[in-house]
């Protein structure tokens, strides 16, 4: 027995979502339509106001609703420690674990030759910028730990450590670990006992 | 003692499923040409990291003409704690394993079970290129040291990454210095693992009784010294870069070292030795390794010898099963016929692989 179109249509687009698969989203679509009121309508509104205004902050790369997300926007995050990490999703985790107070870079990415990934394609020249303009006293590196992470926290290094003091997190981080699965201990006690490059 | 007490191919080659049930000692499996053999070792050695005895891409091991995917189960016991592993592929994906129930990274696998082997693609490691030496040393320092297979990957990533900056005639030089770094730090780290790993199989072939011939073991680069500090090695890889980018390649590293052996007993250097004498070299090294593992690690490794019986005199195909069986080391062996293991006898569990209807059985 399959499903009619419009349905089967949604249960194709909910596999695509990471964690889930085509059985999970079978029962998640299914539960949306018996919870039409409760959960189906303010979800399908939920989802239309945030593919409206859904953008990346224009100063560091973070996810928001409006040009510049609150942690640019907020003076007391302006303590001169810059956070550069890969994904917006490292930022995510870095907040959950609440122990960093500056602000943040994501880049977007790594350096990657193989992949014709240079540092014009990632937020560097940006990063770069930031340093001056906002009076940037330390940048941490929060990089993962595989060969392109660790290319990409070199890279900047060998760029900034002239002019700023340049740290890592501690390699408490597992190899090729990356920062999105770590709990929230961990992450800030590799903060704590960062050391420079 | 390392072994692997349940082992079960499904969907690879072969075989449909195989289920074996196994206790410690040496395994003989004889049978036809073509017979599923060569497959259940292969299996074996998928119980460790990489790509296992035929360095096979792993959509080649799925079964034909299904192609449904393979997986390899089984049952390891190391000591005195068990390990189920489970690694499996489906068609165009990577190898998965599962450690215990749980989702591990390959490199993993590495950290409960040595395995060390001898194929008949090796009988002409000492005539061909530096490629296949240095990957069988780097399998012996893989075995006394898990971590060198990342390491090896990652110096061998970055040396890609900065391949191609010189392919591209890319002229960032915070890029190359980043990559430099890298490969400064991991390449001293995996040459300071391949030494010990030498000297290590030198020291036990010292003191060994054995039928089998001792080899002077050397490591050689082509260019001259190798620095010894990740500084100098990074500093020597920026002055290469001129040169590096006219190649297009990265001339000078541990990729590029050599493992020479020459037969002590005769001085004359493997390459010039014959055939059997080659081959003995190699058994020979392969059971340093395995002895050096026992005295290190109270254990000694699973070892493959696919086909090595058939090319023994008779004398040293006694001596070789005596040696494995003083090491108490689950070895598991093929031959095409039931003789070859004679000598052996109830000191083995003797297993007959036959094909039936295009599909491997086995008869315990
Ligand atoms: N992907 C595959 N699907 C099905 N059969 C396969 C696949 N790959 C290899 N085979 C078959 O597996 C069979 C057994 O191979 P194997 O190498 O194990 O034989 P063997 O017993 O070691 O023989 P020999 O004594 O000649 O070395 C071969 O006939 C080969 O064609
Ligand atoms: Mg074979
Ligand atoms: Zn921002």
């Amino acid at each position: 027995m399959s499903a009619p179109n419009d349905l089967e249509n949604l249960i194709d687009l909910m596999a695509r979502l990471p964690g889930l698969g085509p059985r999970s989203a079978r029962r998640a679509v299914l539960h949306l339509v018996k919870k039409r009121a409760l959960t189906l309508i303010p979800l399908a509104d939920a989802i239309a106001r945030v593919a409206e205004t859904a953008r990346e902050c224009l100063n560091c790369g973070n996810i928001g609703t409006t040009d510049l997300c609150p942690i640019c926007e907020s003076e007391k995050r302006a303590n001169g420690e810059l956070c550069v990490v890969e994904d917006v999703a490292d930022l995510w985790a870095m907040e959950r674990a609440a122990v960093f107070k500056g602000r943040y870079h994501v880049l977007g990415g790594t350096l990657s030759a193989l992949d014709a990934i240079g540092p014009a394609e990632l937020r560097i020249p940006k990063l770069i910028d930031r340093v001056t303009t906002e009076s940037i006293s330390e940048i941490i590196l929060a990089l993962n730990a595989t060969v392109d992470g660790q290319t990409t926290a070199h890279y900047i290094a060998d760029q900034l450590e002239a002019r700023v003091k340049v740290t890592t997190l501690a390699q408490g981080v597992p190899i090729g670990g990356e920062l999105d699965y770590l709990d929230d201990g961990t992450i800030s006690a590799a903060l704590r006992a960062r050391k420079t490059v | 003692m390392t072994t692997v007490t349940e082992l079960t191919l499904s969907h690879l080659r072969s075989h449909h499923r195989t289920s074996l049930q196994l206790d410690e000692r040496p395994v003989a499996l004889f049978g036809a040409n073509g017979a599923g053999k060569t497959n259940i070792l292969e299996a074996v050695s998928l119980l460790s990291p990489g790509r296992g005895l035929r360095r096979a891409p792993m959509d080649e091991l799925i079964r034909r003409p299904e192609a449904l995917g393979w997986k390899v189960t089984s049952v390891l016991k190391v000591g005195t704690s068990v390990h189920e592993i489970e690694t499996w592929a489906e068609p165009g994906h990577s190898r998965t394993v599962r450690i215990d129930g749980k989702a591990a990274p390959q490199v993993a696998l590495g950290h409960i079970a040595r395995i060390v082997w001898l194929i008949p693609a090796m009988d002409r490691l000492w005539i061909e290129g530096a490629d296949g030496r240095r990957r069988f040393l780097d399998r012996i320092a893989m075995s006394f040291d898990p971590k060198h297979a990342p390491t090896v990957l990652a110096y061998e990533k970055a040396m890609r990454e900065r391949n191609r900056l010189l392919k591209d005639m890319v002229r960032d030089d915070h890029w190359y210095v980043a990559l430099e770094r890298q490969m400064a730090e991991t390449g001293i780290t995996i040459m300071q693992t391949r030494q010990a790993a030498m000297d290590r199989l030198l020291l036990a072939q010292d003191g060994a009784e054995t039928a089998f011939p001792a080899a002077d073991l050397s490591l050689i680069h082509p260019d001259s010294d190798l620095p010894d500090t990740a500084d100098a090695f990074a500093e020597k890889l920026k002055e290469s870069r001129p040169a590096d980018l006219r190649a297009g390649r990265t001339l000078f590293g541990p990729h590029r070292v050599d493992l020479a052996a020459v037969y002590s007993e005769k001085d004359v250097p493997a390459a010039q030795c014959s055939t059997g004498e080659q081959k003995a070299l190699l058994i020979s090294l392969v059971l340093s390794n395995a002895r050096a593992l026992a005295e290190d690690e109270g254990a000694p490794p699973i070892i493959l010898l696919d086909e090595v019986a058939a090319h023994l005199d008779t004398a040293r195909r006694a001596a070789l099963y005596d040696e494995i069986c003083a090491l108490k080391a689950q070895a598991w062996m093929t031959g095409t016929g039931h003789e070859l293991f004679e000598e052996l006898e109830s000191r083995a569990q003797q297993l007959e692989v036959f094909e039936e209807d295009g599909v491997s059985q086995v008869r315990q």
